[in-house]
């Protein structure tokens, strides 16, 4: 007996047994070797399929008259009797008999047992067949999550661990990939003189075999980038070395810019990877560079553009799991819709997070993401915007954001001290304005974002002149501040206040001026200290201007 | 970020019981201080005396368990001095009016003899 397969493949017993049927093994697939016999593959068209299919019992083979190869073949076997096991409507498998050992033809008696035996055996042949085939489902669902697993560790581990500091730039970066894992990549590449690389590309392909020809692309990018000056020769680079051991149909989209912070110059190529947007003054610009992608072919030249990024201006990298998402009607969100963002949008992170939005309300916020999200974006502070109107030049420093969890307020402070103290502070006021950041970013944590992880706390640092600003953003906008009540020792000593509520307080008391600021949505506490000592000018230390 | 939570030692010297603060008083550091303080105050001590010397980061948590150690102090009758205090903190405790509530010392000895004095 066989069962039938996807492909109808059966194996059949093509000898009698010497006594009735049901003292026989005859549905033993691993029977003795004497009764077996090679299979006979029935055609999915053979009429034999539908005759068994609706026959209401064993079959007799020898008097069976159709126009059947299969049944030819098992004629040829010597075949007597053909019982199809039926399994709630669907013939599932066939029993098949050769001549009785006793040469004396089957009786009614051993037909009648042998539908009752195909009766019981169809339903638990067919469990049988089920649990073989979640058996082998299951075995390749695991091995399809493994492998996604490693696809996943790859590209995590080339991703750039940390974004740079860049003085009067902003730098962020998001990627997120699909369930399938695609393989885009981002790197940011530390050169001489100050330049800085950055990076954007999509490996064709998915899950381990896109990974590893990511990690391969981005380290002989790195390599040659740190060789080679220009862009343009950098990505021929690249593609000389991909060429040979590039994989049959993959190949990379990439493209490589270097940034000279000083000057706003940026002069990049591009291997056929999605072109960057630039904000600027008279809105949003694409970047347009030619060639081919990497692994293509080897002798590939690489058109080499530049633009300068002026103050206020904002560039964004992107990858095609931005432009390709689908609405559920089908409609991809496209480049105009983001090339219109990048106009809108103020640039840096919250472009990011504004893209975000936009494509979350484009494909419904439950939709599976198709393809990697990868976005990068450079913004150079604007420098002078109020000089017009007489006041300081303001330059923004760095842009971060702060996890909502308790003691991540050591995060803000160490990095805001890190970027402060080269200014000139003296190390006195530094320490005041670190327990000032400290202190406004607890009580942003604690009462503007409810201590939910996932609503970040965004610390910004900006230099004027001869101060420093820095502006401690939560989402807790319109809700009064706990802590605004004026501490008083004697009264919590008494009893007669709780002992803590000194957060506000400090911060007051550590900097120059503090100033609170909220829009319903968003409130910010804005920390003021001058670099140069000015104490001796200031009132005394309970009088700086602290609006609640 | 260079974190860590604090631990407390207790030693008793001359009828003076001293905690020694080791890393962050912030709010992770509660049970700790409790538990110090009330080995510390098992046997009631002339006075209790903080030592701050390696004491790291100081919030304003940590600032509020110290007035909850002086209002304990306060209804047992038992003063509170301190000594270790870096200069920022120094002047936090100036600002808060910590220092009008327990005495600041600049060193282990001082803080000491300081106790001796006041209770003679």
């Amino acid at each position: 007996m066989t069962t039938l397969t996807g492909s109808f493949r059966r194996r059949f017993l093509g000898r009698s047994t010497e006594a009735s049927p049901s003292t026989r093994d005859h549905t033993d697939p691993v029977a003795a070797p004497q009764d077996e016999v090679a299979p006979v593959d029935i055609a999915p068209n053979d009429p034999l399929l539908v005759y068994l299919q609706s026959a209401t019992g064993a079959v007799d083979v020898a008097e069976l008259e159709l126009d059947s190869p299969a049944l030819a073949e098992l004629k040829a076997a010597g075949v007597k009797l053909a019982v199809p096991l039926v399994s709630q409507g669907e013939l599932i498998g066939v029993l098949n008999l050769g001549p009785r050992r006793s040469e004396q033809d089957y009786s009614s008696d051993d037909r009648k047992l042998l539908d009752n035996l195909a009766a019981q055996a169809a339903p638990a042949l067919r469990v049988g067949q089920l649990v073989r085939q979640q058996q082998a489902e299951a075995a390749t669902r695991q091995r399809f999550e493994q492998e996604l697993e490693v696809a996943r560790l790859i590209q995590q581990n080339f991703l750039p661990k940390q974004l740079p500091e860049l003085s009067g730039w902003q730098v962020a970066a998001y990627y997120r990939p699909a369930r399938e894992v695609g393989g885009d990549f981002y790197d940011v590449i530390p050169l001489p003189d100050d330049r800085i690389g950055f990076v954007i590309g999509d490996v064709t392909d998915k899950g381990v075999p896109a990974a590893l020809v990511m990690a391969a692309t981005r380290s002989v990018l790195r390599a040659s980038a740190q060789r080679l000056v220009d862009p343009g020769v950098v990505l021929e680079r690249v593609n000389e070395h991909l060429c040979p051991d590039m994989p049959e149909k993959m190949f990379v989209t990439c493209l490589y810019g270097v940034l000279e912070p000083a000057s706003g110059r940026f002069r990049f190529a591009d291997a056929g990877h999605d072109l960057p947007y630039v904000k600027t003054a008279d809105g949003s610009v694409e970047l347009r560079a030619r060639g081919m992608p990497l692994g293509l072919m080897p002798g590939m030249a690489y058109e080499e553009k530049e633009t300068v990024l002026a103050p206020g201006d904002s560039l964004l990298l992107h990858s095609d799991g931005v432009v390709e998402a689908h609405d559920p009607q089908g409609a991809m969100f496209g480049f105009p819709r983001l090339k219109e963002a990048v106009a809108r949008y103020p640039g840096g992170g919250e472009l990011i997070d504004r893209v975000l939005s936009d494509l979350r309300g484009h494909t419904g916020a439950d939709a599976e993401q198709e393809d990697d999200i990868t976005m990068v974006t450079l913004a150079r502070s604007p420098v002078a915007a109020a000089a017009s109107n007489g006041l300081a030049p303001t330059h923004q420093l760095v842009e971060f954001e702060v996890p909502s969890a308790e003691g991540n307020e050591r995060l803000a402070l160490e990095r805001v001290s890190a970027i402060v103290g080269p200014l000139g502070l003296e190390e006195s006021r530094l320490k005041r304005l670190e327990t000032a950041v400290g202190e406004a970013t607890m009580n942003a944590m604690e009462h503007g974002n409810g201590y939910r992880v996932e609503q970040p706390v965004t610390v910004r640092v900006l230099t004027e002149a001869d101060l420093v600003r820095v502006q401690i953003t939560d989402l807790g906008g319109g809700v009064p501040d706990q802590d605004a009540e004026e501490p008083d020792i004697e009264a919590k000593l008494a009893g007669l206040q709780r002992p803590r509520g000194w957060g506000l307080f400090l911060v007051k008391n550590m900097v120059d001026e503090a100033h609170e600021t909220s829009d319903g949505d968003e409130h910010t506490l804005e920390l003021v200290m001058r670099l140069a000592d000015s104490a001796a000018e200031r009132p005394d230390q309970g009088g700086q201007d602290a609006h609640q | 970020m260079h974190t860590s939570d604090a631990t407390t030692a207790v030693r008793h010297r001359d009828g003076v019981a001293v905690i020694d603060l080791v890393g962050d008083v912030n709010a992770r550091a509660e049970g700790s201080l409790d538990a110090a303080w009330d080995d510390a105050t098992r046997e009631p001590p002339e006075a209790v005396v903080l030592n701050f010397e390696t004491t790291g980061y100081i919030n304003s948590t940590g600032i509020a368990l110290i007035v909850g150690l002086l209002a304990k102090g306060r209804a047992r009758g038992i003063a509170i001095r301190a000594y270790g205090l870096s200069p920022h903190y120094r002047e936090i405790f100036e600002i808060t009016r910590l220092a009008d509530f327990l005495a600041i010392n600049p060193d282990e000895d001082s803080a000491v003899r300081g106790a001796e004095k006041s209770s003679a």
